[in-house]
């Protein structure tokens, strides 16, 4: 180690800097993409989690501790390698018409991420008096609509802090994604690394980023808690 | 069509599933998959104690610094600190290459603690701040109080907590197939390498797998919760 030879030009410009520039934007693109797909289905099975419907709660309840004590690496090379056995023909032409490695990444981060944002929105849910539930059916709303706009307004407001959580942990399981071959950051620095045998200067840079990351969207977390969450500062 | 699933290759590796190729070579699948996460668990418990500790320590600089070592480990991917061990490990043995195994160890260690040292502040702060200024008052020095009276019952107060990060720990030990340690994950994809048409029905199962194990630990920390907490409400 002591007689290493630091290159810091080699992440800095020049091909291999692009290398992880594009390993950045992939990285965003899949993360994105992730986290709007996994909030709307994240919510769609938080609802069906506090359905009164029996089998429709089973369902939720399944899936929610399936998917969370599963590791992500399996539930990605199921989605990837094996997913065509189980799929209709016809999303299967579909999915090849796209960039698989990408698409199979995005379903895998969706599902596994959906089951910890279902948790965290019931726990939000979780949180508003149930007598707000009892009036809206009273006076008319049915199940489905007093969720809509009488809880989720209200509960959602409370989730933003953990959900935001959930996003940024999304955002570094997404490195996983390298594993099949998605030319995403961590995917990137490693391909420096064995171009150039600059392997701390490629690791030192993406960790860097992924590293400014958190501290941005922490950083937002705790002014959402302060300004909107508590603008009095009440303990 | 779609070709249908045919479980019969499961029962044909079961052995290899569980003990990877082991009379004739190094023990793999499950039972790596368990040692990782047991060794792995038992040195972040020491790791998340020592940090934990030190992140409520009176010296603002300790506090600081490593505070600021926590949260950089917890700003970064798992899949990152086994990269940074994988090519530092070599360079702090001066050029030996650390054995695979224990670079995973190592990077699950570091992880870990820093996860867990959160769960160590949290539950000293947990303990009523009474506790402290009683024992201090009573003449014990802070370290004293500290072992025999704060950390005894904020501990009592972690298990559950560090129950789920075992749970976590078996589902990232996952990720030591990318260094190549022969664990559940690196002899599934072997084996379906090697029989070429079963990925469906090979990852479903390890899947399966992981999900007993992981929902066992779950379980048992839902009960602990309820069972501590009616043993604290007397």
């Amino acid at each position: 180690m002591f007689n290493y030879h630091f290159d810091w030009a080699v992440v800095t410009s020049g091909q291999y800097a692009q290398w992880l520039l594009s390993g950045i934007k992939v990285t965003v693109e899949l993360s994105v993409a992730a986290i709007i797909l996994s909030f709307l289905l994240g919510l769609i099975i938080a609802v069906m989690r506090m359905s009164h419907v029996k089998p429709i709660l089973w369902f939720a309840h399944a899936y929610l501790e399936f998917f969370r004590n599963t590791p992500l690496l399996v539930q990605i090379f199921f989605w990837y390698f094996g997913s065509y056995k189980i799929l209709p023909k016809v999303v299967n032409d579909w999915l090849n018409t796209t960039n698989f490695e990408f698409s199979a990444a995005v379903i895998a981060l969706t599902i596994y991420t959906s089951a910890f944002i279902a948790e965290d929105i019931r726990s939000g849910v979780r949180a508003i008096p149930k007598e707000q539930m009892e009036a809206a059916q009273s006076s008319g709303f049915s199940y489905l609509r007093s969720m809509y706009y009488i809880i989720l307004p209200q509960a959602v407001r409370l989730t933003i802090p953990p959900l935001i959580n959930q996003f940024l942990n999304l955002t570094k399981n997404s490195s996983l994604a390298m594993t099949i071959g998605v030319a995403e950051l961590t995917y990137q620095a490693r391909q420096v690394e064995s171009y150039t045998f600059k392997g701390f200067e490629a690791f030192t840079a993406a960790t860097l980023v992924y590293l400014a990351l958190s501290v941005v969207i922490t950083w937002m977390v705790t002014l959402y808690n302060k300004h909107v969450l508590n603008p009095l500062g009440v303990r | 069509m779609n070709p249908g699933l045919d479980f019969s290759v499961i029962w044909d590796n079961l052995t290899h599933f569980f003990i990877g190729t082991y009379p004739n070579g190094p023990i793999g699948g499950i039972v790596l998959t368990l040692y990782l996460a047991f060794v792995a668990l038992i040195l972040s418990f020491f790791g998340g104690l020592l940090l934990g500790l030190l992140c409520v320590s009176s010296n603002r600089f300790i506090r600081f610094a490593t505070l600021a070592v926590v949260n950089t480990i917890r700003g970064i991917p798992l899949l990152m600190v086994i990269f940074w061990m994988f090519y530092l490990l070599p360079a702090l043995l001066g050029g030996h290459s650390a054995p695979e195994n224990w670079t995973v160890i190592a990077a699950l260690t570091i992880f870990t603690s820093a996860y867990m040292s959160q769960i160590v502040q949290a539950g000293i702060d947990g303990i009523p701040r009474g506790q402290t200024e009683a024992a201090l008052s009573t003449g014990l020095h802070p370290w004293q109080t500290m072992v025999y009276v704060v950390l005894p019952q904020a501990l009592r107060n972690m298990i559950p907590s560090f129950v789920n990060q075992f749970v976590s720990m078996i589902k990232d030990t996952s990720l030591a197939f990318i260094v190549g340690v022969s664990e559940l994950t690196h002899v599934a994809t072997q084996i379906s390498n090697r029989t070429m048409v079963y990925p469906t029905e090979i990852f479903f199962f390890i899947a399966c797998i992981y999900f007993v194990i992981c929902f066992a630990f779950t379980s048992l920390s839902r009960w602990l919760e309820t069972r501590l907490a009616w043993r604290k409400a007397i």
